[in-house]
């Protein structure tokens, strides 16, 4: 049945048919749900095999999302490393994240597939922003579920996606953030299905949402070959990016996924490290890494940025990790913060406190990236972060 | 009322268990209790089964109870905050003998990791015949199943509202035990009515197959049960029995709910 929609380079293809990359992913719902993940799969098979919905995605991405974002060079910070620092920009897209390219896919089919109400979980707010964004663009109603401790890190967002007419239902279970928000979000979906399309916000969950998330993503990684190889004239040698549950990252990383040459790094928070973990866990719809305990209880992860959040990461980033194809690195919350206010002082570009975890992992590994093009995808802008990182500085 | 006499640890299958008390003509009837609930839980375990439990559904919490409504919810984090393990309520269990079969619900992650041969054995050990994992559907369920029927575990899945005529016929193919027929969209949870799908569920479910089919989510009082077990062979009681347990009643305060659950039912569908 599942017949790849998109010429996926090898290394990140389509999933097999149960949803699986390698050994990682699948479908691991209740009954109430399974037949919506169908649906959505189906769907989403059909609208990227038709060139009218692949345009009107283009389009919307292009003339209301802001792309394409610029490559930038930076040619101070780079001298202080070392090294050749290019930056992909989704900082600079709509809304201030790389979030808006997978909301506004997912809307469109959403649309396609006669849904009038969108709900989305949000850890950072940022995805919480983009999907109640689409929805006003669209004309479609909004529930955002956000765990009760991340609503009062990013109160402003929080008023964002009320302004824009979404309704914000605090998660109040468990650690109250990111994966609490995934958990209420799918209870609720359950009892909504009829009229209601999820809106995942990272290449997470239940197939095929791993899957169609990266896919709505590839115009990172897509753009950021072109032009990395118009600055340079070559491909990096590196590609780094953030991972929480690893959208941005997995939308960089499909650009280079078939470039033997270029190492792919995810940079995760070191509370929320869940790459390369010895035993996988089935949670949240799916089979891969995550922190836990030694009988399989989810560990609670902690993190300086709600957006990273979370205690496991994507199955084909498990899969990457597994086949040494990506690297994964932690770096710490002292890390980044040197990194957000390093990259803000030498290049004027305050970066969001997940993207500084990218910043911050180039900057630990300096040495052994001496003389090397490093590409970093700034997966968003720190303005939802400077209040926070005011509070932390001036204690 | 149940005896030792029809422990079924020697007599039968789970299935084979409840189709012969579904031929005596009364209803089944299910409570579920999570592990840890209360300190003295295995007293409520056996509480209910002196007040007409036919079987039992043992929950194992889990930190991330995605199917759950806010009750079971509730019951997880009580038990996990008391330390509760699936190691330990297995053993726990196995020092006690009860009449009536006893099924582990949970979510995969805890069998998973527990590792299938191992939790397969321990069940047994801790007089288990089935098991109920709602996030474990059929199609990644193949490995689970061979360490299950290797050790006479039945592994019983779910029907829901949803479920089309062509997933039914493989769910009621696949089932072991019972037909767990989800009565409404939603999470777990008591509710003030059952729904009108539960009914049109059961039938469809029955018109398949003639495996029991016992309809879970939302039965409260005696008479959602009536209501659910019309079309059915059974009810389970989940969060209505949870519920009191966490606003504070007695043992037997709770039992109390299953013991008038079991009156309604056999009011109106008197066994033989
Ligand atoms: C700017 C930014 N980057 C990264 C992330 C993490 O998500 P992902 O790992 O899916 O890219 C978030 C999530 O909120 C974000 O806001």
């Amino acid at each position: 049945m599942t017949t790849a929609p998109v010429a996926s380079p090898n290394q990140m293809g389509a999933p097999d048919e149960l949803g699986f990359f390698g050994e990682f992913g699948g479908r691991y719902v209740g009954e109430p749900l399974m037949g919506a993940c169908q649906e959505v799969e189906t769907a989403f098979i059909d609208a990227w095999a038709d060139t009218q919905f692949r345009q009107d995605f283009l389009h919307i991405l292009n003339t209301y999302g802001g792309r394409p974002s610029p490559t930038t060079e930076c040619g101070n910070l780079s001298e202080q490393l070392g090294l050749r620092l290019l930056l992909k920009r989704e900082d600079l897209n709509h809304t201030g994240s790389h979030k808006i390219n997978n909301v506004l896919g997912q809307a469109l089919l959403a649309k396609r597939m006669g849904k009038t109400r969108m709900i989305a979980e949000t850890g950072a707010g940022q995805h919480g922003v983009a999907t109640a964004t689409a929805a006003a663009l669209l004309g479609m109603s909004c529930t955002v579920y956000m765990g009760e401790v991340d609503m009062k890190r990013q109160e402003l967002n929080v008023f964002r996606m009320r302004l824009l007419g979404a309704e914000v239902i605090p998660a109040m279970s468990g650690s109250r953030t990111l994966k609490d928000a995934v958990n209420e979000a799918m209870r609720a979906w359950v009892s909504e299905v009829g009229d209601t399309h999820y809106c995942l916000g990272s290449v997470m969950g239940p197939h095929p949402y791993p899957w169609m998330v990266r896919t709505f993503h590839e115009i990172i990684g897509t753009e950021a070959r072109q032009q990395v190889q118009d600055l340079t004239g070559g491909l990096p040698d590196v590609a780094v990016a953030c991972v929480g549950g690893g959208s941005n990252a997995a939308g960089l990383f499909a650009g280079f996924a078939d470039d033997e040459s270029v190492r792919l790094v995810g940079a995760e928070p070191a509370g929320g490290a869940a790459a390369g973990r010895g035993v996988p866990a089935i949670v949240h719809g799916m089979k891969s890494y995550f922190m836990q305990d030694e009988v399989g209880q989810i560990l609670e992860a902690e993190s300086i940025s709600a957006g990273l959040d979370y205690p496991g990461l994507g199955p084909e980033h498990s899969h990457l990790a597994l086949t040494k194809r990506a690297e994964y690195y932690p770096v710490t919350d002292e890390e980044v913060l040197e990194s957000f206010q390093l990259l803000s002082r030498t290049e004027g570009i305050i970066p969001a406190l997940e993207s500084a975890h990218a910043i911050a992992w180039v900057v630990k590994a300096k040495e052994e990236l001496q003389g090397q093009t490093v590409l970093v995808n700034m997966s968003g802008r720190g303005d939802k972060d400077v209040q926070q990182v005011q509070e932390i500085l001036e204690r | 009322m149940s005896t030792a006499t029809d422990h079924p640890t020697t007599a039968a299958s789970l299935q084979q268990y409840l189709t012969e008390k579904r031929a005596t003509g009364s209803r089944l009837l299910m409570p579920y209790i999570t592990a840890g609930v209360c300190p003295d839980w295995l007293e409520l375990v056996d509480a209910v089964i002196d007040a007409g439990a036919d079987a039992l559904e043992i929950g194992i919490p889990f930190s991330d109870p995605a199917i759950d409504g806010t009750t079971i919810q509730e019951a997880t984090v009580v038990a996990l905050d008391a330390g509760m393990t699936p190691a330990r309520a297995l053993s726990e269990l196995q020092q006690r003998q009860f009449g009536v079969p006893l099924i582990a619900m949970t979510h995969y992650n805890l069998v998973y990791r527990y590792g299938h041969e191992r939790f397969a054995s321990d069940l047994v050990a801790a007089g288990g015949l089935g098991t109920i994992l709602p996030d474990l559907p059929m199609e990644h369920a193949h490995d689970w199943r061979a360490a299950a029927d290797a050790a006479g575990i039945e592994n019983v899945l779910l029907a829901a509202p949803v479920t089309t005529d062509e997933r039914l016929a493989q769910v009621v193919e696949q089932t072991k035990g019972f037909v767990y027929v989800v009565s409404t969209m939603g999470t777990t949870g008591a509710r003030d009515g059952v729904d009108d799908a539960a009914s049109v569920l059961s039938r469809r479910v029955k018109a398949v197959t003639d495996i029991p089919a016992i309809v879970g989510f939302g039965i409260s009082n005696g008479e959602t049960a009536v209501t659910a077990a019309k079309e059915s062979d059974g009810v389970i009681v989940a969060s209505a029995l949870m519920r009191r347990i966490l606003d504070g009643a007695t043992v037997e305060e709770a039992a109390a709910l299953i013991a008038e659950i079991r009156q309604a039912l056999d009011a109106a569908y008197p066994p033989a």
